[in-house]
């Protein structure tokens, strides 16, 4: 459930929410159009509690804001959980019918009192016993929303989990206006799961090991398949180094930019005998490859993206490719025929049908459908499925109840010190994207924001003797980088904020930690421990 | 389920049926007729000010007039859009409208001015006489990169202020007076850059008659321009916008207000979704890099055969798996889905991973 990675509901269902609970999101920055959203939720009297170490914009809107110390939102999230249980505000039914595990998970939580927990997030007792009883009253119509803020931690994947657990306690699963929901960041991150691109599973998150999907997809496919699972992008570097890998193939990304600990990956992506990029820009990443191959905008690409909240819609071109580029299907369907393996389907809609035909998640899609109905949420297993707003409904989509899985605290990989005294932690800014590719390109937007900040508390400020725009460096076990300093109480004591769109200045990911999550490998952006100094 | 009682009217003589949650509006859409609505806009609700709506309706044999975007269905109710007396009132209320603004025939050509229902309007009724003006407003001197703003244009239909109200939630821009002397606002000294403003365009798309209007716009040009439905490139909210295009360039963007965003956009989507698609950096030829570490460009037949060559080279000596495949989250996914079953099928490995983790 938590593996696929998409909303368990709607956008649009939010504003019918009775609470929301948004945490490590920063959502009126990364989903301006989410925010909006949650606002309208709020005008339409829900409650909303913000949890988040920065003071973010949508504190405003809060009925409660909570500061908690980075990186301890699972003894929050499981103290919250113990005082719904010991209070009886969980839905016994919902627990009793739908879930296993709750035993355990009883007694696990046991510890987890709001008073010990408190002492760990920095927060009062009664922020915690306010997050709980209002997240029952609310339930099954409180929906909680995250971002990268949760799961780009190295216990991520347990984060997801404590807050997984707190939505069946209450029987948030499974009902509208409810539900875990995780926004994903960019355009297509869903689609690009959907389709297989991952190194454990085939199209729709068919496991390589579970039995017959692998059988499955050979007949389908006609041909022998590889059994064993492949490297995640964080393993494949460490294996360059070792020089395992002579050959990679990239599409499309600015890995030596937005990658922790950017100087790790540029050496690794060096040690590759041969590299090629598949881009639309000379993207510092490109300069590194041996092969660049011109590739399509999302304006001149025919195909699907798929949102957050697991809609497919089309994607159609307004324009051709510029000079002797190519669409990213064109690029593909050569690669196939230079290899003598001329692939059958070339028509997006035909690629789409293939793709579809091999997974029940989206059978039901066609882009006959998309045409005449618009965007369709999988999952979608037959034409004439309406799609699925929320997941889970008569039960959960694995078939089985929804196990409660017991997790603990684990402190940040990279703790500060007396040398490395403050948290650093990374994210995204509204008028900004990602690694600024784009962004950067487009007229008006240098009026906005046009360098990079590192937000520091006043607090923090004064004791360093910083002023506002002075500019500092921010160095780290890593690295080392120079920006101009923001005073704002949006950084809490004892940490500061950069995004890292503005890479030809300053490479902000040169400072982040490459520890990952130890499940699902995602680096830890949100903290790493760095020091300051006035440069001046 | 909610059981949804229909109820029967007739819109000029068509019998329909229609919810009974519904307003006058809704059914004369649904008869496919049409009226014109200046100051409407669905995502916030009637206004009711413009006055531009108004129809006949006869309940129980009582004939009465009503604005259509805020009055209810109700049963067995007959609506009549265009009496002659109707008509005469449109005609006189857009001159009077339109008096009171910056308009000629001129302004009508130009294409900047997105809103159909007011062009519609004027070519409906073809407004004839005018009366002189009471009022001029002052010039806004306001140098945000994205939003122009000519009051005199401004109908005082308060859909911008609405949207950025209860749409936006932005609330940064206000009435400011009262009546005939009342004009837009935004705090604190009537500069975008130093209010809320998100520049999200929502005020540009909902506005009527192009008293605000998209700086970053290029489409005075004469030549044919199309509008294609497809979706930002940016995060993954995946808002629905249209691109205008004269065939070889992007020139902007504008909403998809069919689309599940219901035309919400934020400023990236808004006013940074083709600059980059334009920009000359874009790569454009195969570049292969030469022993001295230069790129040089090279034919497709080329790149295409030194793939080869080196994909072959790593997999005879060193096995399928040392060869490593990224998909992007930013391409569509019939080309991630092409990729991964490459590497799957023909490599025959399955290192292929995408950067949703980072
Ligand atoms: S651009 Fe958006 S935020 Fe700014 S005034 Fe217009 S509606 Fe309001
Ligand atoms: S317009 Fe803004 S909110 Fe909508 S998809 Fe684009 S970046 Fe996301
Ligand atoms: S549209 Fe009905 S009063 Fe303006």
């Amino acid at each position: 459930m938590v593996g696929r990675g998409a909303m368990t509901n709607s956008i649009e269902e939010l504003t019918g929410s009775k609470l929301l609970l948004v945490t490590g999101s920063n959502t009126t920055e990364t989903h301006p159009v989410i925010s909006l959203r949650m606002k309208k939720a709020v005008k339409n009297g829900a409650k909303l509690i913000v949890i988040d170490p920065r003071k973010i914009e949508l504190t405003k809107w809060a009925t409660r804001y909570i500061q908690i110390r980075i990186g301890t939102d699972i003894p929050f999230y499981n103290a919250v959980a113990n005082y719904i249980i010991k209070n009886n505000l969980y839905d016994k039914e919902y627990v009793d019918t739908r879930t296993r595990g709750f035993e355990e998970l009883k007694k696990h939580l046991e510890r987890y009192t709001p008073e010990y927990s408190a002492k760990i997030c920095g927060v009062s007792v009664d922020d915690i016993i306010y997050t709980a009883k209002e997240y029952a009253a609310a339930s099954p119509k409180a929906a909680v929303c995250y971002t990268v803020g949760i799961t780009e931690h190295s216990c991520g994947t347990h984060n997801v989990q404590a807050l997984a657990n707190l939505g069946m306690l209450c029987g948030n699963f499974g009902r509208p206006n409810a539900g875990i929901n995780p926004l994903r960041g960019q355009n297509n991150v869903q689609g690009t799961s959907d389709s297989g691109s991952l190194p454990t599973d085939l199209p729709g998150y068919q496991k390589i090991e579970a039995p017959g999907i692998v059988e499955k997809f050979e007949k389908i496919w006609d041909v022998e398949l590889p059994r064993k699972r492949g490297i995640t992008k964080i393993s494949a570097m460490d294996q360059m180094i070792k020089g395992k890998i002579k050959f990679l193939y990239v599409v499309g990304e600015n890995t030596v930019v937005s990658d922790p600990n950017a100087n790790h990956a540029e050496h690794a992506l060096k040690c590759v005998d041969f590299m090629i990029v598949q881009d639309i820009f000379m993207t510092e990443t490109a300069k590194l490859a041996d092969l660049i191959l011109p590739a399509s905008s999302f304006a001149e690409a025919d195909g699907t993206f798929a949102n957050t909240e697991r809609r497919i819609q089309r994607v159609r071109p307004s324009i051709s490719t510029p000079g002797n580029a190519k669409t990213d299907v064109e690029i593909l369907l050569s690669l196939f025929k230079v290899m003598g393996r001329k692939h059958k389907s070339e028509k997006p809609a035909d690629i789409w049908a293939e793709m579809s035909s091999t997974s029940p998640l989206f059978s039901g899609i066609s882009y006959e459908r998309l045409e005449n109905e618009g965007g369709i949420q999988w999952p979608c297993p037959e034409f004439s499925h309406p799609g699925t707003p929320y997941l889970h409904k008569n039960q959960m989509e694995s078939g089985e109840a929804g196990i409660f899985s017991p997790v603990d605290h684990i402190e940040p990989a990279e703790p500060t010190d007396s040398e490395f005294p403050f948290v650093l932690s990374t994210g995204r800014r509204r008028s900004t994207y990602h690694t600024g590719t784009q962004t950067g390109k487009a007229k008006g937007f240098d009026k906005l924001i046009n360098e990079e900040y590192v937000e520091i508390n006043p607090k923090d400020a004064q004791e360093l003797k910083i002023d506002e725009l002075d500019v500092i460096k921010v160095e780290s076990r890593r690295g080392s980088v120079e920006a101009k300093a923001k005073i704002s109480d949006k950084s809490p004591v004892g940490a500061v904020f950069m995004s890292f769109a503005f890479p030809e200045t300053t490479r902000t990911n040169d400072l982040t930690s490459d520890a990952v999550d130890f499940i699902t490998e995602t680096p830890e952006y949100k903290a790493c421990a760095v020091k300051l100094s006035l440069i001046r | 389920m909610l059981k949804i009682d229909l109820i029967k009217i007739e819109v000029n003589g068509t019998p329909i049926s229609i919810p009974q949650d519904k307003r006058v509006l809704d059914a004369i859409n649904l008869s496919e007729q049409k009226v014109p609505t200046l100051c409407f806009d669905e995502r916030i609700g009637p206004q009711g000010t413009c006055r531009m709506c108004l129809v006949e309706v006869k309940i129980k044999e009582q004939m009465s007039y009503v604005a259509s975007c805020t009055a209810m269905v109700e049963e067995n109710m007959e609506v009549f859009t265009h009496s002659d007396s109707l008509i005469e009132y449109r005609k006189t209320l857009l001159e009077l409208t339109l008096s009171e603004i910056k308009w000629d025939q001129k302004s009508m050509d130009d294409t900047s001015l997105t809103n159909d229902e007011f062009k519609m309007a004027v070519e409906e009724y073809k407004p004839t006489n005018f009366f002189p003006k009471l009022q001029t407003r002052e010039k806004v001197k306001d140098e945000n990169p994205f939003i122009s703003r000519d009051y005199d244009k401004c109908i005082a239909c308060y859909r911008c202020t609405n949207i950025c109200n209860d749409w936006e939630q932005a609330s940064a821009i206000t009435i400011d007076g009262r009546g005939q002397d009342s004009k837009i606002f935004s705090f604190f000294d009537n500069k975008l850059m130093n209010s809320n403003c998100t520049f999200c365009g929502q005020c540009i798309n909902t506005c009527p008659t192009g008293a605000l209007s998209n700086k970053k716009l290029e489409l005075d040009k004469p030549v044919e321009k199309t509008k294609t439905k497809t979706i930002c490139p940016y995060c993954g909210v995946g808002c629905g916008i249209e691109l205008i295009s004269d065939g070889k360039k992007v020139l902007g963007a504008t909403p998809d207000f069919s689309a599940p965003s219901k035309g919400s956009l934020c400023v990236k989507g808004q006013f940074a979704s083709w600059d980059f698609v334009n920009s000359k950096e874009r790569l454009t030829d195969p570049l292969l890099k030469n022993e001295h570490g230069e790129f040089e460009k090279i034919s497709w037949k080329k790149a295409l055969d030194t793939f080869r060559e080196k994909l072959k080279g790593s997999i005879d000596n060193y096995g399928p798996d040392s060869t490593v495949w990224w998909a992007s989250a930013r391409v569509v996914t019939e080309s991630n889905y092409l990729l991964q079953k490459f590497a799957r099928t023909v490599v025959g490995t399955n290192n292929i991973d995408n950067c949703s983790r980072t």
